[in-house]
Parts: structure tokens; C-alpha cells; sequence
């Protein structure tokens, strides 16, 4: 079915507010005028669309992407999943990008303050392009919790990085993977800045033992579900736009 | 019960978090060797039509101060208003121009720095032009969701007073924040554009 209605709009209630006092970041970077509401134009229903070309054979396989010695160290684990709409089909051709800190904890970033040590061999970075069923795979290890600046004693819930386009700019979205039975995830202030407790639980993966690699890696199940597109005829809208 | 409209919930997002460079662009932040290039680095090739321009501003916070941890992503039409997308269906965009482009806030400055074209003008749902405009997308430490904006060009006033998107702004002053500053020097181009997250003159974001 060809794509071409407007997006659904999206549902600010279930996803976290711009202000949550208790990541105390979001206090000066938090707008607070009401957003300009618009039906989405062409500039909001067209987004790049990035080949398969673009992606190495490792890009996908953050145990050995940054590999110089050897192998990245930690619990080795396949993320995996579907990239969907809201109407439940799947999102082909899509860029997904991950990022996240080492089995340790520790980013590999200039401005990280933890005294985890660095992995020699892992950088922390991976991408790749869903397949024509909106079906995507990373390796990498699990990585660990770390202490954050915001209150004296606050800690992250070990958590993947996740950007994703989709089809159009309306679709764009960040946010993070988080494993199932953590119990930091309820602890977390930036975790928790999402109100509703069912709409947190869908960044929690389930731990899927039947597609772990045998005396290899676990797998984690993560679905990733982007705004949804219109499918009846009746759109106040002119011939292609 | 009524029947069920079997409809999804969108993911929620999450904060980009102070280490994005890591995953946007992980050359620019010293980790070499894992992508050749970071991704929307060059939007515009050589054979590319339309008027070369740069745009420089910073993302300035409550207290104004310019954040140094953000990422910038813009999109755009080409010179004659097509996108370079699978979803444009009024025409072939220019090959030579991508239309995507992604940034950095300067770790030290905080300044952004593109350098694009100027776009066409697009249509409306109406089939009424929207003036010339770029759409921008900020993710920070926190950020909790994506800032969606737009900028429009000071040198396109007359379109800009007929544009069925500015001027559903209830108070029109608050256009003023959407709309770069053109200069000309050494014969480069250059748009300012400034965006603040927060205080009297916040810059007006949107809900698409």
C-alpha cells in the first residue's frame, strides 16, 4: 500500500514533558511556550532516505568495530528487533543508530567524568538499515550502569542510545533501550520524566533467550514503533502534496 | 465495548544525553576508523544548483548560554523546492544536493556552522507557497524530545508576510525568532540564525 496520509499526531502525554525538575538539565533547556501546532506539509512527510551502500560490514557489530587488539569485553548480547509504525507495519530501509557506554560503564567521550577504565577495543558506536520487514540486529555487550552528575547518588539503568529516522521528518525520534529486570530503570530521574508507567516499560527490552547465540551472546528484544500514517481518502489536502 | 482501533503507541523518546557525538558523529568526537564519514557532513556537491549559503547561530539555553553539547540536524528542498526523498512526488529533486544535513554545537563556542543552499519555495496543504524555509531538529542534554523548528530568510519578507505558516502565529511578533539574519561578505553569504530554548524571545517550536 502506498504510503502518502499525514502522520498521526503525536501523543505529547506519552512521552516525557520538555520540563522534569529532577534531571536538572532540562530546567534551562526546557521551552515553555505552547508549540505551534501544524498539519503536517511536505516538509514534515518527506525525510532522507540514506542506501544500504552506506553501511560497513561491521558498522552493525560494535564488538568489532573498534576492535585494535582484540575483541570489545563484557557480556556479549544481540539487540534486535522491528522498527513498526502505529499502525503495525513494519518500516523498511531506515537508518537505526546506537550508541552507549562499555561493559563498565564508561563512554568514550572527552567530557565523561566516571573512573571506569576505556576498552581499548570498543568505541561505543553502531548502525545499520532495516530490512524490507523493518527488521534490524546488533552485537554488542551490555553495558554497564554509571554515576551521572545531577543528584549526589544518581545512576543511570545500563541503557543503549537509539536514533532512528523512519520515512519522514514527522517520524524522526531519539531515545534509549533499557533491560528487562533492572530495578535502576524506576530510580532513573530521566527514565522516569515519562509519566505513564506503561509507556517506560516500552523501552524495556525482554531478554529473549531463544534467539541468543549458542555459547556466544544473549538477546535482548527491542520494537520500535514510529508515528503512524492516515490510511483514509479524506485529507484537506491538495493533488501531491 | 466497542471494537478496537488496533493502534500502536509511539516510542517515547529519551534525551540524546551528553554523549550523542558518540553515535552522530563519532569522527568529529575522536573515534576514527568505525564510520569513513560522519553522516550529513557535505550536503551539497559541486554540481548542485542554487545559491550557496552558509548558517551559523548558537543554541542558547534560559540563562543564555550556548549549549556546547548539542547536535543539529536541518532538511530542506533544493533550489527549485523538491525534496530529495522517496516521499517527494511532484518531481525529481537535484541529485546533487542532499537535502540532509546534521551538526555539531562547537564543544569550545557552541557555534553551528552549515553550509547549503538556499531552498525554493514548497506548497502548503493548500497548494499555497510557504515561504523559502529549513527545517531544524536540536537534541541536547536535556532535551527530553526533539525540538522541531523552522528558519525562514530575512530577505524574503514578502513572502514571508504571505506564508499560511508564519502567520498562523498568534502573536506575530514571536516570527521574528524563526527568521535568519542575511549579510554578505568577501561575496559568501551568511544567515544568522539563533535559537533559544527558553525566555522572552524563545524561539517558536512546533508541533508537526
Amino acid at each position: 500500500m502506498e504510503e502518502s496520509g499525514s502522520f498521526y499526531q503525536r501523543d505529547r502525554a506519552w512521552h516525557p514533558p520538555p520540563l522534569t525538575p529532577q534531571y536538572k538539565t532540562s530546567l534551562l533547556r526546557s521551552p515553555r511556550k505552547a508549540l505551534l501546532s501544524l498539519e503536517n506539509t511536505i516538509s514534515e512527510m518527506t525525510g532522507p532516505l540514506f542506501g544500504h551502500d552506506l553501511i560497513g560490514k561491521l558498522d552493525n557489530d560494535l564488538i568489532q568495530n573498534y576492535a585494535k587488539t582484540g575483541e570489545a569485553i563484557g557480556p556479549r548480547i544481540n539487540v534486535y528487533g522491528r522498527v513498526i509504525d502505529e499502525n503495525g507495519r513494519g518500516v523498511p530501509d531506515t537508518l537505526v543508530e546506537i550508541w552507549q557506554a562499555n561493559a563498565g560503564g564508561r563512554y568514550r567521550h572527552k567530557k565523561e567524568g566516571y573512573t571506569a577504565p576505556l576498552d581499548p577495543n570498543f568505541g561505543g558506536c553502531g548502525r545499520t538499515i532495516t530490512d524490507s520487514a523493518g527488521r534490524y540486529w546488533f552485537r554488542t555487550v551490555r553495558p554497564g550502569p554509571y554515576p551521572w552528575p545531577n543528584r549526589v547518588n544518581d545512576w543511570r539503568p545500563a541503557h543503549i542510545h537509539f536514533s532512528i529516522f523512519g520515512h519522514a521528518f514527522a517520524q524522526r525520534l531519539v531515545t534509549q533501550m533499557y533491560f528487562e529486570g533492572d530495578p535502576m530503570i524506576w530510580q532513573c530521574p530521566i527514565a522516569t520524566g515519562i509519566p505513564d508507567r506503561a509507556a517506560l516499560q516500552q523501552l524495556v527490552a525482554a531478554l529473549d533467550r531463544n534467539n541468543s547465540t549458542h555459547m556466544d551472546s544473549l538477546a535482548y528484544k527491542f520494537d520500535i514503533v514510529l508515528r503512524g500514517r492516515r490510511s483514509t481518502p479524506f485529507e484537506n489536502r491538495k493533488e501531491g502534496n | 465495548m466497542v471494537q478496537r482501533l488496533d493502534q500502536l503507541k509511539e516510542t517515547p523518546s529519551q534525551t540524546a544525553g551528553p554523549y550523542i557525538h558518540i553515535g552522530a558523529t563519532p569522527n568529529h568526537s575522536g573515534i576514527s576508523g568505525v564510520y569513513r564519514q560522519d553522516l550529513g557532513r557535505t550536503m551539497v556537491a559541486r554540481a548542485a544548483k542554487g545559491e550557496r549559503i552558509t548558517i551559523v547561530g548558537h543554541v542558547l539555553d534560559g540563562a543564555g548560554e550556548p549549549l556546547k553539547d548539542a547536535l543539529i540536524e536541518i532538511w530542506q528542498a533544493d533550489a527549485a523546492g523538491l525534496y530529495n526523498s522517496p516521499q517527494e512526488r511532484r518531481g525529481k529533486a537535484d541529485p546533487n544536493f542532499a537535502g540532509f544535513g546534521r551538526q555539531p554545537t562547537d564543544e569550545k563556542t557552541g557555534e553551528y556552522r552549515f553550509e547549503t543552499i538556499k531552498p525554493g519555495p514548497v506548497p502548503f496543504v493548500d497548494g499555497a507557497p510557504m515561504a523559502p524555509h529549513i527545517t531544524f531538529w536540536i537534541i541536547a542534554r536535556g532535551v527530553n524530545v526533539g525540538l522541531h523548528t523552522r528558519m525562514y530568510f530575512s530577505d524574503e519578507a514578502a513572502a514571508n508576510a504571505k506564508c499560511p505558516v508564519l502567520s498562523r502565529l498568534e502573536h506575530r511578533e514571536r516570527a521574528k525568532s524563526l527568521i535568519a539574519r542575511r549579510s554578505e561578505k568577501d561575496g559568501k553569504v551568511v544567515y544568522r540564525f539563533d535559537i533559544r530554548l527558553q525566555g522572552e524571545d524563545e524561539t517558536v517550536f512546533f508541533d508537526v
